[in-house]
């Protein structure tokens, strides 16, 4: 387009247009990051303040959430503190200032550790199987390909209860309830079926003719895929691999329903997150902050590729 | 194989780890074995995770298995689960429940995921930053985000109330969002919306990206108005990107279960009781494994026909 039709471009909105669309849009998005905000600013208080009324905006930092979430303390009388040879270390100080002792760590890194280690193992290997499959799917005449990927999305239509109705029956003989392989290996499964959607749709933008000049050169199909169309898939396997963690680090149901312990991730792991007398709120937003901050920065790095992602490949503008 | 000089991949190490026997028989390969040695994992490991359970719940649907009492004999009872659920008034009860949630979300998603949409396609400076501060939402746990709103929503305490009775002067404990009869099936459209308005937005945008500057040129040449503009191109234009995020959303919304359980668990009474939470009590709290197996199987059928007729209708309005 021309300079001079931009300036009279019918395609651009007028600068009153654009003032108007952008304060409505700010006030939308400032209101939809305050409950954020909120979470992030509830770990830092202390317990009283965080059930202040009214709600307090301006508080003095605490860090007596983070100190609870990681620790799990005892209420003892202030002779049998006195008692104990004085606390090292400043979160100690924080704990007995509350009449409480420090009764060893609590059992948020465990599941933090079963989180990330479940998270990557399913990620990997749904992105392993998902790039070979994808792959095949791009270049070769599969039989039935539609109906094979279809078959592979419907499985995402499942309730994910009515799928752990017979998995938990499964897992059960298998000896699979609350282990790590049976969970990466149930969110490999949910996951695959995401990852050869979207790794289709990478493969298919990459031009076949680059495959073609290889293999014109000798190299065999498996060399060619491997050093010709994997290293052109990059981005897009990254971008994929990203989805496919998040989903398995968000994942609820499942983990509620096939873990209790052993292998417990997060997410069904912060809502009992308890204090004395009901739920502590500053050690659940200091959890809920240390979980969401990954997300948030993934879905920085991810934004070109978000559409996708959430569309399964439909839309990839 | 030959030495590789770009990053060790994935494929780098599984094929360093294949014996040389076999590296040759698979250098061998023709495309056709290629494409089913690559397809073959991925079907098998849903075949195991999620066929094989499918027809296995099927079978426990004919029959009064109750699988905290694995040693009750097995009795085969036809189809008598799936006649109990089709004339259970508290399933029927849950269907309107989910009924309310799927069309009160999605209405709402559309029509501000759609404004939004609109108004950030007028491409204000900034604009890019606020997009993605609004996206935020939709990335995050379900279950977590259920669970800090209930903080929000607390009468005294939380912000919700607190900025409620700010604007409107209503006293902050005179209503729960939560405990209440008559506003808890809002509050899990409410937190739904703020979740997921974005996806419809994002999806939104990019039908709006996709129309091409000539045809509002031709429109503004033959005067058509902004309106007629909007009814007459934006819309039909956007229309296939909106309906499939619709279709998005409407699978989830029916299957939802995370951020609602953590919210209201079905509560109070069983106001939101979702058909997730009912199958949830039924399976894995009162243990009725061959009933919740049945309930199962009807949702999935509705899910999939339902999913199936709307693709149909989702082609037709491309082509147009």
């Amino acid at each position: 387009m021309s300079a001079h039709a931009a300036a009279h471009s019918i395609v651009e909105a007028s600068p009153r247009a654009k003032a108007f669309a952008g304060a409505v849009v700010i006030l939308y998005a400032v209101i939809t990051i305050v409950p954020l905000l909120w979470i992030g600013a509830t770990a830092f208080k202390s317990p009283s303040d965080s059930i202040s009324y009214p709600p307090k905006v301006f508080f003095e930092p605490s860090l007596e959430g983070y100190v609870n979430l990681f620790t799990v303390h005892s209420r003892q009388t202030p002779e049998f503190i006195a008692s104990l040879p004085p606390a090292e270390s400043w979160w100690e100080k924080l704990i007995r200032s509350h009449n409480m002792v420090y009764a060893g760590p609590s059992k948020v890194v465990p599941r933090f550790m079963n989180s990330l280690i479940i998270g990557f193992g399913s990620t990997f290997l749904a992105v392993l199987l998902g790039t070979l499959a994808a792959y095949a799917f791009s270049r070769f005449r599969v039989p039935l390909a539609d109906d094979l990927l279809f078959f592979i999305l419907s499985t995402r239509m499942m309730p994910p209860i009515a799928v752990a109705i017979p998995i938990y029956l499964m897992y059960r003989e298998l000896n699979l309830t609350d282990t790590h392989i049976g969970m990466i290996l149930l969110y490999t499964a949910v996951n695959v079926s995401l990852a050869v959607w979207l790794l289709k749709g990478f493969f298919d933008e990459i031009p076949r003719e680059y495959e073609e000049a290889a293999l014109v050169d000798g190299y065999t199909r498996l060399q060619a895929f491997r050093k010709v169309v994997l290293p052109q898939a990059v981005t897009g396997i990254a971008a994929t691999a990203i989805f496919c963690l998040i989903f398995s680090w968000n994942e609820y149901a499942f983990a509620l329903l096939l873990t209790s312990g052993q292998a417990q991730t997060m997410p069904p792991f912060i809502p009992f997150i308890i204090g004395e007398g009901g739920q502590d709120w500053p050690a659940v937003a200091a959890a809920t902050t240390l979980f969401l901050v990954p997300i948030v920065f993934f879905t920085i790095v991810l934004r070109k590729h978000l559409l996708r992602g959430i569309t399964f490949g439909a839309v990839r503008k | 194989m030959t030495a590789s000089n770009h990053p060790e991949t994935l494929v780098d190490r599984v094929a360093a780890q294949t014996p040389l026997r076999l590296a040759k028989r698979v250098r061998g390969l023709s495309d056709r074995s290629i494409a089913w040695l690559f397809i073959a994992p991925s079907i098998a490991l849903l075949l195991a995770i999620n066929i094989f359970p499918l027809i296995w719940a099927i079978r426990l649907s004919f029959t009064n298995f109750k699988s905290n009492l694995p040693n009750l004999p097995l009795k085969f009872i036809g189809l008598a689960n799936y006649v109990d659920i089709l004339t259970d008034e508290d399933i029927w009860h849950g269907m309107q429940v989910t009924a309310h949630f799927v069309i009160w979300t999605i209405a709402l998603q559309v029509i501000i995921g759609f404004g939004l949409a609109l108004l950030i396609n007028r491409q204000f400076r900034t604009h890019s930053f606020w997009t993605t501060v609004i996206l935020l939402p939709m990335m995050l746990s379900p279950a977590v985000v259920g669970n800090f709103w209930t903080f929000l929503f607390q009468p005294q305490i939380g912000l919700f109330n607190y900025v409620i009775s700010f604007f409107t002067g209503i006293p902050p404990s005179s209503f729960e969002m939560i405990g209440e009869v008559r506003l808890a099936p809002w509050t899990i459209v409410l937190v739904d919306t703020w979740m997921w308005a974005p996806y419809v937005m994002l999806i939104c945008l990019a039908g709006l990206r996709s129309i091409p500057d000539y045809i509002y040129e031709a429109a503004e040449v033959d005067r058509a108005s902004p309106w007629r503009q909007f009814w007459s191109i934006t819309l039909p234009m956007v229309m296939p990107f909106l309906m499939l995020a619709v279709l998005f959303r409407a699978i989830e919304n029916f299957k939802m279960f995370d951020m609602v359980n953590l919210l209201t668990s079905g509560g109070p009474g069983s106001t939101t009781e979702l058909a997730s939470i009912t199958l949830k009590r039924e399976a894995f709290e009162k243990w009725r494994t061959g009933y919740s197996s049945a309930f199962a199987i009807i949702l999935f059928v509705i899910v999939f026909g339902a999913a199936n007729i709307y693709v149909k209708v989702l082609n037709k309005v491309k082509q147009r």
